[in-house]
C-alpha cells in the first residue's frame, strides 16, 4: 500500500459487515472520494464472522413486506421506529440479491434459487443462509470485494482513540497505529462508526474478544447520546464455559429444547403446544427473550441441570438425523465436536442463555446521521432503532447491509458538500497525546489489574442488570461500576513499548467498556416497565402511556449519564399483545 | 494443588532486546481450556506484557494461529491437555516476519490477496431485482475454496512459500479458485495473467502440507494443482493459437 495518508473524505471506523458495506457504497457514490478504513483488526478478524443462522429478506411468493415488518416489531414489543422498519425490509431483497451478485456463496434451492429458512419469531421463512456460517460469508464476500475499489485505503490494526471535533462538527479521529505505536490525527470530512457491539460488558458471551463497545464509547463521549442501552439480548443456546452460540438455524430446523426431565418446557410459558414438527412462531420458534426468560423461570423451579460452568438444559437435535445435520447445521456439529467434545447426532448439546446482541447504540437517522453534524453510524454500535426491546433473529446481518449502504451515501454527500475549515485540529490532537500519555502510555504506577477491574465488571453486570433487573439490583451495579471507573484511574500498565502493545490496547478497551456498561445501567434504572428483553422484576407490565418512547443516555465526564426520551415512531402497528404459539 | 503444565513461549520485544528468546510459565492444567485459555491466563495473571493476536476463539476469525510444538495450529482449536504433561513449546507462525511475541507480520498476504482480484468479474452486472441462478451442485463446486478464513497456517506450513517469498502462496491461490469455479463469474482469464509471473506456484510439488494443517479442509494442494494444469493449458493455447481468443 502507498504511505499513509492523515487525511481522506470520508473515514470509516470498523471493518466488519457494516463498514465494508459502507466503504462500497461510498466508492460507488461517488468515485472520486478518498476512503479510509480504519480497524483495530484486519477486516476478516471483524465478529461479523461468527454470526451464523442467516439473514432475513422478503424473497419468497408467499411471504410479504407486511410479515417482515410485523414479524420485527412485534419482536421487538413495539419499541421499533416503524417508519425505520418499513424502509428496512423494503430495501432488504435488493441488499441481499446484491451481495449475491457479488459472490455470496448462499445456500440454494435444486432450481438455483436462493434457498430460505424458518427462524425465530418468524410467521414465514424468509432466512437467506450460506449453511451456517453466513456471517463468516458475508464478511468475506464483502472484504473481498472492497479490494477492488482503488479509493479505499485501509488502516489494519489501528485503534481510534477519540473523535475529532471541531466547530460543532466531527472532522477525523485521532487513532494509533498498533504495530509502531504512532498516534496520528486523521482529518475527514465524514466519519462513520461500524464498530458493532459490546457484549464484552458481561462475563457469558457469544461476542469476540474485540467486542468492547470503542465506536459507542467513542460518539458517547463526543456528545452523542446512546439510545435503548438497556435492551441487552440474551440468546437462548450458548455453550457453557465458553459462550460459543449454538444458531438458532438448530432449532428452525426442528431441535427440541429439554429441561432435566427431557420435558419440551416451554410449552409451560405461553409459547405454544409441542409439535414433532417445528411451527413457526411457536415453542423454540418463538423469540429470543422469552426463550431465555423460560430458562431462568425453569432454573427457579429447580428442572435445569448442573454444571461445572452454571446451570444448563439440553439442546437435542439427534432425531434430525446425520444427513439434515450436516448439510443444514455442519458448524454447530464442528462447534460441538471441537469445544463440547460432544457429537450432537449422538448426544443432546448443553446450552444455556447467553449475552448476545445490544439493540441499543448510538443514536441514528434512518440515513444513519447522529445529531453530531459529520458523524454517522451503522450496525450493531448504532441503534435506528429496527431492533426494538428484542431484535428479530437474522435481522442484524441484513441491518448492517441495508443501514451499512445507506450511511455510506449520506456521508459521501455529507462529504462532497462539506465546507469551512477546521482550525483547532493541531490543539485536539496534542490535547489527546497528552491525554494518552498521561494515562496509559507513559503512565507510572498504578496498582489495579486491568483482568480485576475487567472481572468484577462482568459479575456486576450479571447479577445486576442481567436477564432480570430490580431498582436496588441495579442501583448496586451502579455504584459498582462508579468504583471500577475510578479504580481505573489507578490501573497498572506494565507494557511500555511501542511496538504492538495489546495490554495498553486491552486498558482502552476496558475503560470503553466502563463507559458502555454504564449507559446500560443507568438506561435500565431509568426504564420503570418490562418490555422485551428488559424485565424489571418490580415493574413486570409495559407501560405504553409512559415508556413506549427511546432512552437516549447522555455523557456526564463526573456523573452519571443524564436520561432522557424520544417518543417511538408508529405508522401502521399500533401497540398490541405478543403472541407466539396460539 | 492442581495439576500444572509448562509452555515455553517464544519472546520478542524490538524495543527491548534485539534477540529473541524462550520465556516459561507455568499454568493450570484445565481439561476445558485451549492452548489460547492458557495465554490469556498468563497475560491476565502473570504477565501483561505477553503479545499475541486472538478474537472469536471459535475456530472463525483467524486471527490466533501459531506453532504448537513446531506444528501450525489454532491455539483456540487446540486443548492443553492433548500436549500433557508438556512442557509446550509455543511460536509465531513459520515463514513471516515476527513483529513481536507471538505476532507475526501477515501484510503479504493481504497484498497477494488483492493481486488474485478475489471478487466476482463480469462483463455487465445483472439486475437487482433477482439472483443470478447457481444450482446446488454448482455450489458445491467451489464451496470448499470459499470455507478459507486466512489463518496462514498454510504459509506457515508451506516449504516453497519460505523459500520462495514472492509465492502468491496457497490460501490466495484457493481463493482465486474459487472465483474461477463460481458460475457466476467471469474473470478466470485475469486472474490468469495476474498470476503469470508467479514461479513459486510452478515449485509447488504437491506435498500437501497446505492442505493437511487447514483447520477448515479447504485443501489449497488441490486448487494449485488445478491452476497448473489449467495454466499449462493455457500456456499451450497461447503458443499454438497466437490469434485466438482465449476462451
Amino acid at each position: 500500500m502507498s504511505p499513509t495518508p492523515n487525511s481522506c473524505d470520508v473515514l470509516i471506523i470498523g471493518a466488519g459487515g457494516a463498514g465494508l458495506r459502507a466503504a462500497i457504497a461510498v466508492a460507488e457514490t461517488n468515485p472520486n472520494l478518498k476512503i479510509g478504513v480504519i480497524s483495530k483488526v484486519y477486516p476478516m478478524r471483524s465478529h461479523t464472522v461468527s454470526a451464523e443462522g442467516g439473514a432475513a429478506a422478503v424473497i419468497k411468493d408467499n411471504d410479504s413486506l407486511e410479515h417482515h415488518a410485523y414479524d420485527t416489531i412485534s419482536g421487538g414489543d413495539w419499541m421499533c421506529d416503524q417508519d425505520a422498519v418499513e424502509l428496512f425490509v423494503r430495501e432488504a431483497p435488493k441488499e441481499m440479491i446484491r451481495l449475491e451478485h457479488w459472490g455470496c456463496p448462499w445456500s440454494r434451492e435444486e432450481d438455483g434459487k436462493v434457498a430460505v429458512r424458518p427462524f425465530g419469531g418468524m410467521k414465514n421463512q424468509r432466512t437467506w443462509f450460506a449453511a451456517d456460517k453466513t456471517g463468516f460469508h458475508m464478511l468475506h464476500t464483502l472484504f473481498q470485494t472492497s479490494l477492488k475499489y482503488e479509493k479505499v485505503f485501509r488502516f489494519d490494526e489501528w485503534f481510534v482513540t477519540s473523535l475529532l471535533v471541531d466547530d460543532g462538527r466531527c472532522r477525523g479521529a485521532v487513532a494509533i497505529d498498533i504495530a509502531t505505536g504512532q498516534v496520528q490525527a486523521i482529518q475527514a470530512k465524514a466519519v462513520i462508526i461500524c464498530t458493532g457491539g459490546a457484549g464484552k460488558v458481561f462475563p457469558f458471551t457469544t461476542n469476540a474478544n474485540i467486542k468492547t463497545g470503542d465506536g459507542m464509547a467513542l460518539a458517547y463521549r463526543a456528545g452523542v447520546p446512546l439510545k435503548d442501552m438497556e435492551f441487552v439480548q440474551y440468546h437462548p443456546t450458548g455453550l457453557p464455559f465458553t459462550g460459543i452460540l449454538i444458531t438458532e438455524a438448530a432449532r428452525a430446523e426442528g431441535g427440541y429444547l429439554l429441561n432435566k426431565d427431557g420435558y419440551r418446557y416451554l410449552q409451560d410459558y405461553d409459547l405454544g403446544k409441542p409439535e414433532p414438527r417445528p411451527v413457526l412462531r411457536s415453542m423454540e420458534l418463538g423469540p429470543r427473550d422469552r426463550l431465555s426468560q423460560a430458562f431462568v423461570k425453569e432454573q427457579e423451579k429447580g428442572r435445569t441441570l448442573q454444571g461445572n460452568y452454571g446451570d444448563f438444559v439440553h439442546l437435542d437435535v439427534r432425531h434430525l438425523g446425520a444427513k439434515v445435520i450436516n448439510t443444514k447445521i455442519p458448524f454447530v456439529r464442528e462447534l460441538c465436536l471441537k469445544y463440547e467434545n460432544l457429537d450432537p447426532i449422538k448426544e443432546m448439546i448443553p446450552v444455556r442463555p447467553v449475552v448476545h446482541y445490544m439493540m441499543g447504540g448510538i443514536h441514528t437517522d434512518i440515513h444513519g446521521a447522529t445529531p453530531l453534524p459529520g458523524l454517522f453510524a451503522a450496525g450493531e454500535c448504532a441503534c435506528v432503532s429496527i431492533n426494538g426491546a428484542n431484535r428479530l433473529g437474522s435481522n442484524s446481518l441484513t441491518e448492517l447491509l441495508v443501514f451499512g449502504a445507506r450511511a455510506g451515501e449520506a456521508a459521501a454527500e455529507f462529504a462532497a458538500s462539506a465546507n469551512g475549515t477546521a482550525n483547532k485540529i493541531n490543539g485536539l490532537y496534542q490535547d489527546e497525546v497528552n491525554r494518552l500519555n498521561k494515562q496509559f502510555l507513559k503512565k507510572e504506577g498504578g496498582t489495579e489489574k486491568i483482568a480485576n477491574i475487567r472481572k468484577a465488571m462482568h459479575k456486576t453486570m450479571e447479577e445486576g442488570a442481567g436477564i432480570y433487573r430490580t431498582e436496588s439490583s441495579l442501583m448496586q451495579s451502579q455504584k459498582e461500576v462508579q468504583t471500577l471507573k475510578e479504580r481505573f484511574m489507578n490501573v497498572k500498565i506494565a507494557d511500555h513499548s511501542h511496538t504492538f502493545n495489546t495490554e495498553l490496547i486491552a486498558a482502552l478497551e476496558l475503560s470503553c467498556l466502563l463507559d458502555v456498561a454504564e449507559a446500560v445501567i443507568q438506561s435500565a434504572l431509568h426504564r420503570k416497565e418490562s418490555r422485551g428483553s428488559h424485565q424489571r422484576i418490580d415493574y413486570p407490565d409495559r407501560d405504553d402511556e409512559q415508556y413506549l418512547s427511546h432512552s437516549l443516555a447522555y455523557w456526564n465526564k463526573n456523573d452519571f449519564p443524564e436520561v432522557k426520551y424520544n417518543p417511538v415512531s408508529i405508522t401502521k402497528w399500533p401497540p398490541g399483545e405478543r403472541v407466539y404459539g396460539r | 494443588m492442581d495439576k500444572q503444565i509448562t509452555l515455553e513461549i517464544f519472546r520478542y520485544n524490538p524495543d527491548e532486546a534485539p534477540e529473541p528468546g524462550f520465556q516459561s510459565y507455568e499454568v493450570p492444567l484445565n481439561k476445558d481450556w485451549v492452548i489460547l485459555d492458557a495465554l490469556n491466563y498468563i497475560k491476565d495473571q502473570m504477565d501483561g506484557t505477553l503479545s499475541y493476536r486472538w478474537s472469536c476463539r471459535m475456530g472463525v476469525c483467524g486471527s490466533c494461529g501459531m506453532m504448537v510444538n513446531d506444528k501450525p495450529v489454532l491455539t483456540c482449536a487446540t486443548f492443553l491437555e492433548k500436549f500433557a504433561p508438556g512442557p509446550i513449546r509455543i511460536e509465531p507462525l513459520e515463514n513471516f516476519p515476527v513483529v513481536r511475541d507471538l505476532i507475526i507480520d501477515m501484510s503479504d498476504f493481504l497484498t497477494k490477496l488483492q493481486k488474485v482480484k478475489p471478487w466476482i468479474i463480469r462483463e455487465e452486472e445483472g439486475s437487482l431485482e433477482e439472483e443470478y441462478l447457481q444450482t446446488p451442485s454448482q455450489l458445491a463446486d467451489y464451496k470448499p475454496y470459499s470455507m478459507c478464513i486466512n489463518c496462514m497456517l498454510c504459509y506457515a506450513a508451506c516449504p516453497v512459500y519460505g523459500l520462495e517469498p514472492d509465492f502468491v502462496g496457497p490460501a490466495a491461490l484457493a481463493l482465486a479458485q474459487r472465483y474461477n469455479m463460481d458460475n457466476r463469474d467471469q474473470g478466470n482469464q485475469q486472474r490468469m495473467e495476474a498470476l503469470s509471473d508467479d514461479h513459486g506456484m510452478w515449485q509447488c510439488t504437491f506435498v500437501g502440507d497446505c492442505s493437511a494443517v487447514c483447520p477448515k479442509n479447504v485443501d489449497p494442494a488441490g486448487a494449485i494443482q488445478r491452476y497448473k494444469v489449467e495454466g499449462a493449458g493455457h500456456w499451450w493455447k497461447s503458443l499454438l493459437l497466437p490469434w485466438g481468443k482465449d476462451k
